[in-house]
């Protein structure tokens, strides 16, 4: 560990403080059938949560690129570590699902942390302040510490004034690229570990990270991260290809898994299954067998 | 209701959007590709360079690979700061022919090149990148193949017409120089002028490994450190990344690097399965990207994956890079003697292609694509354009078959050739019935056993032997 771990950490209570959210408004422009399958809106998104996305043979960016709409939505502050694409591929693609990311950048409620020019930039210059991804320069793979304070600055509600944002949220997209780039997984779970303290526990917001399921090819360091991240998280997104291979109209399957039920009373975690093929500017979802192309 | 309420409600917040966003001039670099590059704002409309296009889909920009057909499967090009990664095949027979494309399509259009290697001399390679085929040239090359094909194709297809249908793969024209997408000779040199004339960078590993350094030590190799080194040099001084935006004309920088992660560069990726410098190459890819993003240019990898002993290393790889292609030559391997395969080299896998800037992504509804390296030109084809000649052979039209489903009727038949008519007769039920089901029973011309499976000899001397495809019957 790097430093002394906070005590009053056990164990995520998941506080059941929000009601099941009314169906989506339709003006939204993330996508509003997954809103309608998570059952959240924007108004009633939930808080204190971590969510894991995670993709299978195929891509799951589109959810990141969801997730990063609704919480603009929904009016809460966003900090989202952008690792591998650039700024701009996110901006253009939020312009389609109706939000402005620049915009956001400007008026404070998103601050974004581009890996590939940060990277660049640390790589060839010598810094003067310590930065987030210091770790490329140095051989052995250290730990995220100067990331996870990157993230604490930037998320840190400011006290005295009144809550301009609804919640923090930490948005990372995505981890396994910390692993190619010679962090070990146990320190990505630590980071993951101390902003769901931080984030989630503290400052009652969500973190949301997307993470790639290495199937058969045995990548042994993801799949430490991907279980343990499984293990925490109350909510898991999984972006599957079909078994079968390509095809056209149905793009891939996604499996929605409810760790912490939603009433105490309720004791086993829900688990949905729904096809998906995505569009130009939403993405469709319809139950296994039932695209529009086959029936 | 509701996804009609998003729609236009969708265009018009983003149609504000737009317009707000025309004043930061963000429209601006959304026709120029996936880079925030502030220096760029400047400029509020595209100058348009040679030898790129913008993708039809999303106004992206796109340069050529130097192969029309793999452009057309790549969706229109390579996108200007994307990394497109050849898995060189076993022997490393074909993907040198598609590096020396890619650079000879730049010294073509103009680009400025950067040529990385451990094993050959730069200038050496760019010695022997092919002719470009300007106009009529071209022309006489293509209908020598072109008229051996021409009866076939011409031919209505009676019993697959299904597949008249589908699209073909792109017939070659006569192009002229300022296309986008130029045709090359293989068996001749590229003039010495147009490479005089060219502006090109060159990396060779062995010379630049000499000389002493002062790098702090850091967990990639000494070689790729140094290339980083070079290519960001090379993109800082030639304005590449918009440093330098009055300097002149904008130009792309084709970047071609050849071998990542053999032995030669110093990396022990490829000699053993845990490795301590296991890190040093998707760092280098993940730098690399870095670079690529925020400047106007191409690169193009190519990297003996097969020989890549942890298959983690090449997932990573994959994820790190943009576009991936994969050749896989028949040589050595079973598929030679398949005769399904025989008038190819090797298969040709599209293994991913970028969603950049959107959430879909051009994809070619073609799966089954392989390459044939004729004595001049390479070319790609699907595959099933054998299957029909094949198939066209062992059921001439005019007869009606009985289609057996074990023990196949018609000898050696390989699984793909049964499934595939299979498939087929599937879809077309109406035919299916018609081949599967004598309206009347016709009159057996031969003993009613197979003796022999279709082929050339059956048609021999103008008069059919014997019916193909009927039932054996013992007797």
């Amino acid at each position: 560990m790097w430093w002394v771990l906070l005590s009053s950490l056990r164990c995520i209570h998941y506080s059941p403080s929000s009601h099941p959210a009314p169906l989506c408004v339709p003006e939204l422009g993330m996508f509003p059938e997954l809103n309608n399958l998570l059952n959240t809106s924007p108004e009633g998104a939930e808080q204190g949560k971590l969510t894991l996305l995670c993709d299978a043979k195929t891509d799951g960016s589109f959810l990141v690129h969801h997730f990063l709409s609704f919480y603009l939505k929904a009016n809460c502050k966003v900090c989202f570590v952008a690792l591998v694409q650039s700024f701009s591929h996110y901006n253009i693609v939020g312009q389609k699902l109706g939000v402005s990311l620049t915009a956001a950048r400007e008026r404070g409620q998103l601050v974004v942390l581009e890996g590939l020019k940060s990277a660049v930039d640390v790589f060839f210059q010598p810094q003067e302040e310590p930065h987030p991804l210091q770790f490329l320069r140095e051989a052995n793979a250290g730990d995220l510490q100067l990331l996870y304070a990157f993230v604490r600055d930037a998320l840190e509600p400011v006290d005295g004034g009144e809550a301009v944002w609804r919640c923090p949220v930490l948005l990372v997209d995505d981890l396994s690229a910390l692993l190619s780039l010679g962090m070990g997984p146990v320190a990505v779970l630590d980071f993951v570990h101390y902003c769901r303290a931080t984030v989630c526990r503290e400052w009652k917001g969500n973190v949301v990270v997307l993470v790639h399921d290495s199937g058969d090819a045995e990548d042994e360091e993801n799949d430490v991260l991907l279980n343990g991240l499984s293990h925490q998280s109350h909510l898991i997104l999984r972006a599957e290809g079909l078994a079968t291979g390509f095809c056209k109209d149905v793009h891939g399957q996604l499996r929605i898994l409810w760790r912490r039920p939603l009433q105490p009373t309720a004791h086993r975690d829900r688990n949905l299954t729904y096809q998906y093929k995505i569009q130009d500017k939403s993405v469709s979802f319809f139950a296994k067998g039932m695209s529009p192309a086959v029936l | 209701m509701a996804a009609a309420g998003t729609c236009g409600t969708g265009t018009r917040s983003t149609g504000s959007v737009v317009a707000a966003a025309s004043t930061n001039n963000v429209t601006s670099f959304h026709r120029r590709g996936p880079r925030a590059s502030g220096a760029d704002s400047g400029c509020s409309r595209l100058v348009s360079i040679a030898g790129t296009r913008p993708s039809v889909r999303n106004g992206q920009l796109l340069v050529s690979t130097g192969l029309p057909a793999l452009d057309q499967l790549l969706g229109g090009g390579l996108a200007v700061g994307t990394v497109l990664l050849i898995e060189e095949d076993k022997y490393n027979i074909y993907s040198p022919l598609l590096f020396k494309y890619f650079l000879a399509e730049g010294i073509v259009s103009g680009h400025a090149l950067l040529v990385a290697s451990a094993k050959e001399d730069p200038a050496d390679i760019l010695q022997k990148l092919p002719a470009p085929l300007i106009d009529d040239s071209y022309k006489k090359e293509c209908d020598e193949d072109v008229c051996s094909h021409k009866t076939e194709s011409d031919v209505k297809m009676k019993i697959a017409w299904r597949y008249q249908l589908l699209p073909k793969m792109e017939q070659a024209g006569p192009v002229s120089s300022s296309r986008f997408g130029h045709y090359y000779d293989i068996s001749k040199r590229i003039p010495q002028q147009l490479i005089e004339t060219s502006k090109w960078h060159g990396f060779f590993l062995p010379e630049k490994i000499s000389s002493t350094f002062n790098v702090e030590p850091c967990s990639l190799t000494s070689g790729y450190m140094k290339l980083l080194q070079f290519i960001q040099n090379i993109i800082y001084e030639e304005g590449f990344d918009g440093s330098n935006p009055q300097k002149k004309q904008k130009n792309i920088l084709r970047i071609g690097i050849q071998n990542l992660g053999s032995p030669l560069w110093g990396d022990d990726i490829c000699c053993t399965e845990n490795c301590d410098t296991s890190h040093s190459l998707t760092k280098f890819l993940y730098i690399l990207r870095g670079l690529l993003r925020t400047s106007l240019s191409a690169c193009i990898i190519t990297m003996p994956t097969h020989l890549i002993q942890n298959k983690a290393v090449i997932a990573r790889v994959t994820n790190l890079s943009d576009t991936v292609v994969g050749l896989e030559s028949f040589i050595g391997s079973e598929k030679e003697t398949n005769p399904l395969y025989k008038d190819y080299h090797g298969l040709i896998h599209i293994r991913q292609i970028p969603r950049l800037n959107n959430l879909i992504y051009d994809i070619s509804d073609v799966k089954d694509l392989a390459f044939k390296l004729k004595k001049k030109l390479f070319t790609i084809e699907w595959v099933q354009d054998n299957y029909l000649r094949q198939e066209r052979n062992i059921y001439p039209p005019g007869f009606s078959y009985l289609l057996k489903q074990k023990d196949s009727a018609w000898g050696e038949g390989s699984l793909q050739h049964s499934t595939f008519l299979m498939s087929f007769l599937a879809k077309a039920t109406a035919f299916a019935s018609r081949l599967v089901r004598h309206c009347e029973p016709l009159k057996q011309t031969g003993s009613g056993r197979i003796r022999q499976a279709a082929g050339p000899r059956l048609w021999h001397d103008g008069r059919r032997q014997e019916a193909p495809g009927l039932l054996v019957t013992p007797p």
